[in-house]
């Protein structure tokens, strides 16, 4: 054969293939590869790239087409490190190069119109592919319009960074700008939301960097939620230690129940129920919901139409069939973290490949998560969950003392935190085990 | 046929792995041992502070998950991580990664 299926691929959807398939318009795009079923991925993060990974080992028949917009993965766990100035944008930076070798089609596409009855997915590129099995991964949509003023023009200035990329990269650009002296304001949105502690791990993070570099400088958290969201305990403690809290001159202002309500750029200042605060670098994270893929498949049905309510032991949609939704697009027990993502792509692979096999798949599954949090001083500390099946509660709990947080931060946990983030890149992308990660701890 | 099928999942899935029925592939306790990896590395091999699994003499494997159960061994994570699996799982896991060179 002339060429491998991944030269076929690069010609078909290359642009000597679009005059060639041009006139195939309305056709299904061939999905080159192994005979078996038909599994369509959309998106290749946490969840839908480890999900992609491990249905190929566990069920090489399966023909999996991973479609995913972005030319690199770029990490949220760790992207605070970059805000602190810990680490580079490049260090979080993950090449798909050995997924791309495991999937039978990875198609650098963005998906347009899902068609549940017939089953098919099209993409802005213009093709359409079959499926006998549709996983949507594709993370968070972000709501501006839940916060007024938040428009296309402001979100010149105002980053949310809350999906790391070249926001992360012009929100650290802003905090090196800032005069020592001036006021960092961030927001915390309403729960649920991805990644529980992050907002807290970035005051810390923000906080390293200006007591280092700018120490007269002050954050100004507006959480939206009444308290602080995760390891409350621990991350009190890191910023008494370290930045102040709770003396008149902390670093930090902690203000709860202060959702952001609008944003004006001009006057750089946001607005909440209670107050109008200004800042020289402003950094508001919108509220939340499913991915937009998962508005196109007509799957966000909890919530108030906001998250995918899913089968804990298939992440199959409840409201579509074959449809199955991963990662933070799910409304379930599972805090919405990298390592759940990681984990239940797992779970759904191993749960379709028993299917496709003619197996019964496992009546009481297992499986945990491992949240570090960074300090920006050096050390870290975790909560730590194992979540079981429970037959009369229908739904994964932790057994008994499966659940808890660190006593204190510690070293040794800065450097399993950052043990950790190599190894959850490596699961998710399949790099091998000579991958030089310049990411560091 | 498919009941039988059915049944032996529901009470021997840990089963298979310990009693090592020829050509069969223990598939729960693979995706049990394959939830490690997130932070012990794929295959259980770790880059970094966190220890690798792959190719741990099994008898010791579970030692040290009962020992984390227990407090006997101080832990930062895994005394939650050991509260959450059985001595069976324990089993299944450990001979996954004995095997693993």
């Amino acid at each position: 054969m002339a060429l491998n299926r991944r030269d076929f691929l690069k010609t078909s959807f290359g642009a000597a293939g679009i005059a060639a398939t041009a006139g195939l318009a309305g056709c299904a795009t061939a999905q080159i590869g192994s005979s078996g079923p038909k599994v369509v991925v959309v998106g290749a993060g946490f969840g839908g790239a480890t999900f992609a990974r491990y249905l190929k080992m566990w069920a090489p028949n399966a023909n999996v087409t991973l479609i995913e917009p972005n030319a690199k993965f770029v990490s949220c766990p760790f992207s605070n490190t970059v805000l602190a100035g810990i680490n580079t944008m490049d260090d979080i930076t993950l090449p798909y190069d050995n997924l791309k070798k495991i999937v039978d089609n990875f198609v650098p596409d963005t998906v347009t119109a899902i068609d549940t009855t017939k089953q098919t997915v099209t993409t802005a590129g213009g093709h359409t592919f079959a499926y006998d099995k549709l996983v949507l991964a594709g993370g968070i949509e972000l709501m501006y319009d839940k916060v007024q003023g938040y428009d296309a023009e402001a979100q010149k200035t105002v980053m949310h960074a809350w999906k790391a990329g070249p926001q992360t990269a012009t929100l650290r650009k802003q905090l090196e700008a800032m005069p020592d002296g001036g006021t960092f304001v961030m927001s915390v949105p309403m729960a649920p939301y991805r990644c529980p502690p992050g907002p807290y791990e970035r005051a810390c993070m923000v906080a390293s960097y200006f007591k280092r570099a700018k120490p007269r400088s002050k954050i100004i958290i507006l959480d939206g939620n009444p308290d602080i969201a995760s390891k409350k305990g621990l991350f009190v403690a890191a910023w008494t230690k370290h930045f102040g809290y709770g003396t008149a001159d902390s670093m930090i202002d902690f203000r709860g129940n202060n959702q952001p309500r609008a944003v004006d750029v001009k006057m750089m200042m946001v607005s909440t129920e209670f107050d109008d605060v200004k800042g020289d670098v402003i950094n508001v994270v919108p509220p939340m919901r499913a991915a937009k893929v998962c508005g196109v498949a007509g799957v966000r049905d909890g919530s108030n139409g906001n998250w995918c309510t899913i089968d804990y032991r298939t992440f199959e949609s409840k409201v579509v069939k074959n449809v199955h939704i991963l990662g933070d697009s799910a409304l379930t027990n599972f805090p919405k973290s990298g390592s759940v993502a990681n984990n239940t792509g797992k779970m759904c692979a191993y749960a379709l490949s028993e299917q496709f096999a003619g197996r019964q798949f496992d009546p009481s599954p297992v499986v945990t998560n491992t949240c570090y949090s960074g300090t920006g001083m050096g050390t870290a500390f975790h909560v730590a969950t194992v979540f079981r099946w429970d037959e009369t509660k229908q739904s994964m709990v932790p057994p008994k003392d499966a659940n808890g947080v660190s006593a204190e931060e510690s070293e040794t946990e800065w450097a399993y935190m950052e043990s950790w983030a190599k190894n959850v890149w490596a699961d998710t992308l399949g790099l091998p085990q000579s991958y030089n990660f310049t990411a560091k701890g | 046929m498919k009941n039988n099928k059915i049944t032996l999942a529901c009470v021997g899935l840990v089963g298979l792995a310990v009693s090592g029925i020829a050509g069969a592939v223990d598939a729960r306790a693979r995706f049990m041992a394959a939830n490690c990896s997130y932070c012990h590395g794929p295959d259980g091999k770790s880059h970094g502070a966190i220890p690798s699994l792959a190719g741990l003499e099994p008898g010791y494997f579970v030692k040290q998950m009962k020992a984390f159960q227990d407090g006997s061994r101080p832990a930062t994570v895994m005394k939650k991580h050991a509260n959450g699996y059985t001595d069976a799982e324990f089993e299944a896991m450990a001979k996954y990664f004995a095997a693993i060179k």
